[in-house]
C-alpha cells in the first residue's frame, strides 16, 4: 500500500515538473503563505513578552512541532476534502472502477509535491525553537514521538473531513474546519482558550494531544488546566481510537455512496 | 436627450444584475451557511489569541478587550462579501475558456458588470456569512453594538466602499490571469496580501514600527481595518471614507485600462 | 460471464421512491458481444454502475466473472474494464502516457506485459502522435481511443461500455467500431455496450437487449429484434415502435 502511495505520487510529482519554474514558484509561495502563521506570532510578542504564561520560543515549538505534522499531512493526505468536488463533478465512479482502495487514490490525487516548500519551513520554526529553548534532553524522545501522533490525528482528521462530505455533499466547507481549524487551534498554548474547549479537544477529540500535552512534557510544564501529569504520555492511544474511528466513518461514507448513487 | 435616453435602459440593466447576483447565490444556500459557520469556528479561536493579548497589554492599540473581540467577529463577518481568500468572480474560467469573447463583445462594460453581480453577492453573503460570526461571538464573548445611528451610517459606508475596493482588487487578480500561463502565483499572492495586510488576522495598529505605518497606506486597509474601526467608532470618519474612496476610484481606474487591454488582446489579436 | 437475476435498484427523490431497475434479469455468456439499448432514463447506466460494483443493488443477485460486484468491488476490477463516454476516466492534467503509467501501477500489470500490450493497444488504436499531450488537450475522438486502451492494459475478461461513440465524427466512430469487432473476435473478450446509435448495434451486436421504465422489454438477435415489426423497414423505426409502442412519424 505504501508502496503503490508512493509510485502514484511520483508519477504526478513528475508531471509536474515538466513545468520547473511553475513548480518552483508553487514551493516559495507556499512557504510563504505557512511563514504567515508565523508572522502573527511575531507580531503578537512584538507587543508582549509572554501569551497565557508562554514565551515566544515557547509558542514557537508548540507551533512548530504541530505545524511539521500538518504540513506533512497535507502534502500526502488533504487531497482527502476534494470528495465532494468529485461527487458533484461525477468523477468519483473512477475512483471506484480501480482494483485500489478509494482513499489511497483520493490522497494521492493531483499530489502536489510543492508543498514540500510548508514541511521545510515548519521543520526550520521547530529547529530554531529546539535550538533556542534550554530544555531538558532526557525528555526530547517525545519529540519525534508526539510529531508522528500528530501525523496519525491529522491523517484521521481528513479523513474524517472527507467522509462527511458523503453527507454533506453541498456544504464541504464545514469539513475544512476541523482539519485547518485543528491546526489553527495547535498553533497556540492551549492556556489561551476556555476551559470548556480545552475539555472537549482533550476528551471528545483528542486535538490537545498533537502537541499541547506532550509539549508540556517536552518544556517541563505543568499544565495550567491541572490535568494529571499521566495524560502527556496518552498521545498516541488516543490518536489511534480516533484513526480507528476515521476508518470506519470512511468505510461508512463510500457505502453510503455507493447505496444512494449520488 | 440622448444620453437621456441611455441612462434610462442602463442603470435599470446594473440594478437587474445586482439582483441578479444576489439570486445567483442565493441558490448555493448551504454552501454559505457551512462558509458562515466555518468562518465562525475561526472566529472564536483568533479571538481567543486577541483576548490573551489584551490580558497583557490593556488598551493596546486603543482597543479594550471587548473592542479586541468585536474586532475579530466583525473582520470575520468580512470573509464572504469581500471574499478575502479570493475568487468569487467567474473571469478567470472564462478567460481560460475563451468565453470572454462573448462577455467582451457585448454592449454593457464588463467591469461595470461584473461589479454589478458582485455586489449582488456581497450582499447577499453579508447577510448569510457576516451575521452568523456576529451573533456567536456576541454569545460566547459579548461584543460591541453601536447604539448610535450616525456610527452605524458612517459603518454601512465605509463596508460598502471596501466591497468596492475589494471588487477593485480582484478584478485586477482576475484579469491578469490573461497574461499569465499559470496564475497560481498571482492567486496566492494576493491570498498573502490580503489577509495579511488588510488586518484579517490581527490588527495593524500592532504591527511593529513601518511596517504598521506601510499597511496601514496601502489598499487592504480600505478593505477590513478601517471599516471595522467606523463600527468601533475608533476611527475620523470623513477622513477614513476619503481614504477608501481613494483606493476604491484607483483600482477601479486601473481596472478599466486592464478591460481595454484585454479587450485589445482578444478582440484584435484573437486571444 | 455476467449475470443478473431479479435485480432491482429504487432511489428516494424526496420521499418518492423511484424505481430505476425493476426485476431485471439477464445472463452474457463469454465472447459475446451485446448492445444494450434503452431511452434516457430507462435504467442503462444504473445497470452499468451496478455491474462495475460502483450502485449497490437493492434487490437481486448480480454476478460479474463469478464475483458480487458490490462485495469484491476492488477484486472485480483487475478483471473488467469500464469506459464511460461522457466522462474520461484518465487524468485530465496528465499526458496520456503517464495516465497509462499511473493505471500498470494500480493494477499492478507486469513491467513486460504493459509493455507488449500498451504497443500492441499504440498500434491499433493509433495513439502514437498524441502519447505525451494532456488529456484535456486531446479531440473528443482521440480521448475516447485513450480511454479504450486504459481500459484494456490490464487484458479485462469482460469490457463495459457506456456510450462510447458520443459526440464522435463518423471515421473516429468507425475507427472505434473496427477496434471493438477486432477486440471481440480475436481476443474473446465479453463486451457489453450502450448506447443511443443504432448504428454500432447494427454494425456490432449479434444480441441486443432493450430497457425501457427499468425493466427489460426485449433481448435476443438483431433479426429477431426486426422481426417484431415487420412492417418497419429500418432499425430506427423498429426501436422507435417498442420504445413508444406506435409506429414512428
Amino acid at each position: 500500500m505504501v508502496r503503490t502511495y508512493f509510485l502514484l505520487a511520483w508519477t504526478w510529482t513528475r508531471a509536474a515538473a515538466a513545468y520547473p519554474a511553475s513548480f518552483w514558484l508553487m514551493t516559495v509561495f507556499g512557504v510563504i503563505i505557512a511563514a504567515l502563521d508565523v508572522a502573527v506570532i511575531l507580531v503578537v510578542f512584538a507587543n508582549t513578552t509572554s501569551l497565557a504564561g508562554f514565551s515566544r520560543d515557547e509558542v514557537l515549538f508548540l507551533y512548530g512541532a504541530a505545524s511539521v505534522s500538518f504540513t506533512v499531512c497535507d502534502m500526502f493526505v488533504s487531497n482527502l476534502d476534494r470528495v465532494s468536488q468529485h461527487i458533484k463533478a461525477g468523477t468519483l465512479d473512477t475512483f471506484l472502477i480501480r482494483p485500489v482502495s478509494a482513499w489511497l487514490q483520493l490522497a494521492t490525487d493531483r499530489f502536489n509535491g510543492t508543498r514540500v516548500g510548508r514541511v521545510l519551513q515548519a521543520g526550520a520554526v521547530l529547529g530554531y525553537a529546539l535550538a533556542v529553548l534550554d530544555l531538558d534532553w532526557r525528555r526530547a524522545w517525545m519529540i519525534p514521538v508526539m510529531v508522528v501522533t500528530g501525523m496519525v490525528i491529522f491523517t484521521a482528521l481528513w479523513t474524517l473531513a472527507g467522509a462527511l462530505q458523503f453527507a454533506l455533499t453541498d456544504a464541504p466547507e464545514v469539513s475544512s474546519s476541523f482539519t485547518y481549524g485543528s491546526q489553527q487551534l495547535s498553533q497556540y498554548p492551549f492556556s489561551i482558550y476556555g476551559r470548556d474547549l480545552v475539555g472537549g479537544v482533550t476528551y471528545v477529540v483528542p486535538l490537545a494531544f498533537i502537541n499541547w500535552q506532550p509539549g508540556l512534557y517536552v518544556l517541563g510544564r505543568d499544565d495550567p488546566f491541572g490535568t494529571p501529569e499521566f495524560m502527556r504520555f496518552m498521545g498516541p492511544a488516543a490518536a489511534l481510537v480516533l484513526a480507528l474511528l476515521a476508518a470506519l466513518a470512511w468505510r461508512q461514507g463510500i457505502r453510503h455512496y455507493r447505496s444512494t448513487g449520488s | 436627450m440622448s444620453s437621456h435616453i441611455r441612462r434610462c435602459k442602463t442603470i435599470p440593466l446594473y440594478a437587474r444584475l445586482v439582483r441578479y447576483g444576489f439570486r445567483k447565490h442565493a441558490t448555493y444556500v448551504w454552501a454559505a451557511l457551512a462558509g458562515a459557520f466555518t468562518n465562525s469556528v475561526f472566529g472564536v479561536l483568533r479571538a481567543y489569541i486577541l483576548i490573551a493579548l489584551w490580558q497583557t497589554r490593556p488598551g493596546l492599540a486603543g482597543y479594550d478587550v471587548t473592542d479586541a473581540v468585536t474586532y475579530c467577529f466583525v473582520t470575520q463577518a468580512f470573509i464572504g462579501p469581500m471574499q478575502l481568500f479570493g475568487g468569487g468572480l467567474g473571469i478567470p474560467e472564462r478567460i481560460r475558456s475563451g468565453d470572454i469573447a462573448l462577455d467582451l463583445i457585448r454592449p454593457a462594460s464588463l467591469q461595470l458588470s461584473s461589479l454589478a453581480e458582485d455586489l449582488g453577492r456581497a450582499a447577499y453573503l453579508f447577510l448569510v456569512r457576516g451575521f452568523p460570526p456576529m451573533l456567536l461571538g456576541a454569545a460566547m464573548f459579548g461584543i460591541v453594538v453601536p447604539t448610535d445611528p450616525g456610527r452605524w451610517a458612517a459603518f454601512l459606508a465605509g463596508f460598502a466602499i471596501a466591497v468596492v475596493v475589494s471588487f477593485g482588487w480582484r478584478y485586477l487578480v482576475a484579469l491578469s490571469v490573461c497574461w499569465l500561463v499559470d496564475d497560481r502565483g498571482v492567486a496566492v499572492l494576493s491570498l498573502v496580501l490580503t489577509t495579511f495586510f488588510s488586518g484579517l488576522m490581527v490588527p495593524l495598529h500592532i504591527f511593529p514600527g513601518w511596517l504598521g505605518d506601510l499597511a496601514a497606506a496601502l489598499p487592504w486597509a480600505a478593505m477590513v481595518q478601517l471599516p471595522t474601526d467606523l463600527y468601533l467608532g475608533k476611527a475620523p470618519v470623513l477622513e477614513t471614507l476619503a481614504f477608501q474612496a481613494f483606493w476604491a476610484v484607483v483600482l477601479l481606474a486601473l481596472g478599466a485600462l486592464g478591460t481595454r487591454a484585454i479587450r485589445h488582446k482578444v478582440v484584435i489579436q484573437g486571444g | 460471464m455476467i449475470e443478473l437475476e431479479r435485480v432491482g435498484r429504487s432511489f428516494k427523490v424526496k420521499r418518492n421512491v423511484v424505481h430505476a431497475v425493476h426485476d431485471l434479469s439477464f445472463t452474457v455468456s463469454a465472447g459475446e458481444f451485446v448492445g444494450y439499448l434503452g431511452p434516457n432514463g430507462a435504467g442503462k447506466s444504473t445497470t452499468i454502475k451496478m455491474l462495475c460494483g460502483i450502485l449497490t443493488p437493492t434487490s437481486g443477485r448480480v454476478r460479474v466473472a463469478g464475483l458480487d460486484p458490490s462485495r469484491r468491488r476492488t477484486t472485480l476490477a483487475r478483471r473488467i474494464g469500464v469506459v464511460f463516454g461522457q466522462r474520461t476516466t484518465l487524468w485530465w492534467d496528465l499526458p496520456l502516457a503517464d495516465s497509462f503509467e499511473l493505471i500498470r501501477l494500480l493494477y499492478k500489470v507486469e513491467r513486460a506485459a504493459f509493455r507488449s500490450r500498451l504497443d500492441e493497444l499504440t498500434e491499433t488504436l493509433d495513439l502514437g502522435s498524441f502519447m505525451r499531450t494532456p488529456v484535456r488537450q486531446l479531440s473528443l475522438g482521440q480521448r475516447m481511443r485513450g480511454d479504450l486502451a486504459a481500459a484494456l492494459l490490464h487484458a479485462p475478461d469482460v469490457l463495459v461500455l457506456d456510450e462510447p461513440t458520443i459526440g464522435l465524427d463518423v471515421v473516429s466512430k468507425a475507427g472505434i467500431r473496427d477496434f471493438l469487432r477486432r477486440l471481440n473476435a480475436e481476443q474473446g473478450t465479453t463486451v457489453l455496450l450502450t448506447t443511443h446509435d443504432l448504428g454500432d448495434i447494427e454494425r456490432l451486436c449479434r444480441r441486443v437487449m432493450l430497457i425501457d421504465h427499468g425493466r427489460l422489454a426485449f433481448d435476443g438477435t438483431l433479426e429477431e429484434l426486426m422481426a417484431t415489426a415487420p412492417d418497419e423497414a429500418t432499425i430506427e423505426e423498429v426501436v422507435t415502435r417498442l420504445y413508444t409502442g406506435s409506429p414512428a412519424q
